[in-house]
């Protein structure tokens, strides 16, 4: 029996990282919600975007190579240069930072004061041409992020816990690089909102558009610097999804891994996001281990597999039912 | 008083300066619905000005085009001595006109001292880059602002509610902080809409105290709403009295009771 309970401690552990990697994307969509009251669908098109850009620029590919060699009969395909990863992730952060201002200047300028259905179908739209103009940039071909990323089983852990325990705990280094910059992110975007004027601006924007324009906070600006914030975390996550599985075009399908994440933590929560996706990927991970399990057969009579596909989003619906507004969400109190 | 002069002393002995903002022919429609028709009038340095009149008189659409939520398709507004031109609501408030709302549009997450704080958005300079990195010019104007933010509650008289979460408090506070924020910004022109509706007596009584200390110590010109007529007699220098989006009165609070028109749309003489 103890053996099961270190296998199912390895699974949770597991589930904490992969969970910490949903939390990723929900922030995103925490950020523009809680400023705009947008739901943005198109967070995990920008994940994708952003790391097909990276890999794009870094690897030196020509954009729009296919269409510029169709039109001028030229077979460029390459510039033939390898840049340094860390100019590659600065100069895609520009390209995050400029797509913001594009989504200000030519979608949200125009949908003000909207309802948040037309934004919500605006931000599908946005998805959807996004992965087509993603498509058309860099090729449809599944690429491979080269960044000094740590990856593979962590040795330390497996041989501390093989003393320890006499099993050794796989955990992956990626899932540890990846929690860590989870956690980076957050304290940093928390101390950013609480501490500076522009957080205070954010945060002013985000309770009430009239007084923060009579205060003279352009929101404008502020919805670039949102949106850029997002397309910076977007970036994040898709490097290490991306680092996972290789930057390809289903990398875009975590936007439905982070919907159950956002309904558990709350839309309007930094750090609800951080915990709902936790909660899930623990969730996930130890629910599939228990009911896959052979003492659970025995128990049972019946196993259960690939319940990961399902498990967050039936959490997600008790979530609903129970506590609508998430763990951490705002209380919708209306005052009559 | 003469409408001409430049200056004019008010009983109580202050004297009034030039003109702050001057309205002039400004004509407001939605659609068909004519909400400001061909008003003029001009507020001066150092006065508190009211603007009167029945509901759906036209009075907040008023407040509205001076500091930038409408833009009214006949007139022009003369600020400082210059025309203006169409300009967003943040720019003007940049310019230096703060207002307060009607229905109290506050950061309600956001604790009182953040929220007179974002009142000092306008006098941060300092970029976004600086303000991440939280040491030097960043630390410097956030300690400075801060100051001015806590002369400020102090004034009011809210050191108590400092740290609580604005929509927690009861509904005077809130306009009291709301007339905080507004005061952070250190305006030229203060716009108040209806600073005491839905107070009781003692609420009333604290505003109107407040808003008279804050133009004599700080001198700042007002201009507010109100439909308490006391209030406004007792501490506006001028009224503009507005109905159906025409004004039908302006002069001093004297001369105002007195004028007919005034008398009729208050009372509630047929319009046919």
């Amino acid at each position: 029996m103890f053996d099961q309970f270190l296998y199912g401690t390895e699974a949770a552990i597991n589930g904490l990282m992969t969970g910490v990697m949903y939390s990723l994307v929900a922030l995103g969509f925490v950020l523009i919600f809680k400023s705009s009251g947008i739901f943005n669908y198109a967070q995990g098109v920008m994940a994708l975007f952003g790391a097909l850009t990276l890999v794009g620029i870094q690897s030196g590919q020509v954009p729009f190579a296919h269409l510029i060699n169709a039109i001028f009969g030229t077979k460029i395909h390459h510039f033939g240069w390898t840049l340094p990863a860390i100019l590659a992730i600065v100069l895609t952060i520009g390209v995050m930072i400029l797509f913001a201002w594009l989504v200000e200047r030519y979608l949200l300028k125009h949908l003000v004061n909207q309802e948040p259905i037309i934004l919500f179908m605006a931000t599908i739209g946005l998805a959807y041409f996004m992965e087509g103009v993603g498509d058309l940039m860099w090729g449809s071909d599944i690429k491979k992020i080269d960044l000094p990323i740590p990856q593979g089983i962590n040795g330390t852990i497996d041989s501390l816990t093989y003393d320890w325990f006499g099993y050794g705990f796989y955990i992956d280094n990626l899932d540890i690089a990846a929690a860590i910059i989870a956690v980076v992110l957050v304290v940093a975007l928390t101390i950013f909102s609480q501490y500076s004027t522009t957080g205070r601006a954010l945060r002013a924007v985000a309770d009430d558009h009239q007084a923060a324009l009579s205060v003279g906070i352009s929101l404008r600006s502020i919805w670039v610097i949102v949106w850029g914030i997002a397309g910076f975390i977007a970036l994040v996550a898709g490097v290490m999804w991306g680092a996972k599985s290789g930057v390809q075009f289903s990398l875009s399908l975590i936007t439905l891994k982070a919907l159950p994440v956002l309904m558990l933590g709350g839309f309007t929560s930094i750090p609800g996001a951080i915990i709902g996706g936790m909660i899930i990927g623990v969730g996930e991970k130890v629910f599939e281990f228990i009911v896959s399990s052979s003492w659970f057969g025995d128990a049972m009579g019946f196993t259960m597999n690939a319940t990961e596909n399902w498990f967050a989003y039936v959490l997600a619906l008790l979530f609903l039912v129970f506590r609508p507004q998430g763990l951490f969400g705002d209380k919708i109190i209306e005052r009559v | 008083m003469t409408a001409t002069a430049d200056t004019y002393e008010t009983p109580d002995g202050r004297t009034i300066g030039g003109k702050v903002l001057e309205m002039r022919n400004i004509t407001l429609r939605f659609g068909g619905v004519v909400a400001i028709k061909d008003i003029s009038f001009d507020i001066r340095e150092g006065e508190i000005r009211a603007i009167i009149g029945p509901n759906g008189a036209g009075k907040s659409s008023m407040l509205n085009v001076i500091n930038g939520f409408y833009h009214p398709q006949e007139g022009e507004i003369w600020f400082h001595g210059e025309k203006r031109k169409p300009m967003k609501p943040y720019q003007i408030a940049k310019q230096g006109i703060a207002r307060t709302f009607q229905n109290i549009a506050l950061f309600k997450g956001m604790s009182t001292l953040d929220n007179i704080m974002t009142g000092r958005f306008n006098q941060m300079k300092t970029n976004m880059l600086a303000q991440m990195l939280w040491k030097g010019p960043a630390e410097r104007e956030e300690v400075e602002n801060r100051e001015i933010v806590e002369k400020v509650i102090d004034f009011l008289e809210i050191q108590a509610i400092r740290k609580t979460p604005v929509g927690a408090l009861p509904y005077g506070l809130q306009k009291r902080v709301e007339l905080g924020r507004a005061l952070a910004a250190q305006p030229k022109l203060l716009l108040l809409d209806e600073p005491m509706a839905g107070m009781n007596v003692e609420e009333k009584e604290d505003m109107s105290r407040f808003i008279l200390d804050v133009n004599d110590e700080f001198g700042t010109t007002i201009a507010l709403i109100e439909h308490d007529m006391g209030v406004v007699m007792d501490i506006s220098d001028r009224v503009v009295v507005m109905d159906y989006g025409k004004k039908i009165g302006d002069g001093t609070p004297d001369e105002v009771i007195n004028n007919q028109d005034v008398i009729d749309a208050y009372l509630g003489v047929d319009h046919g």
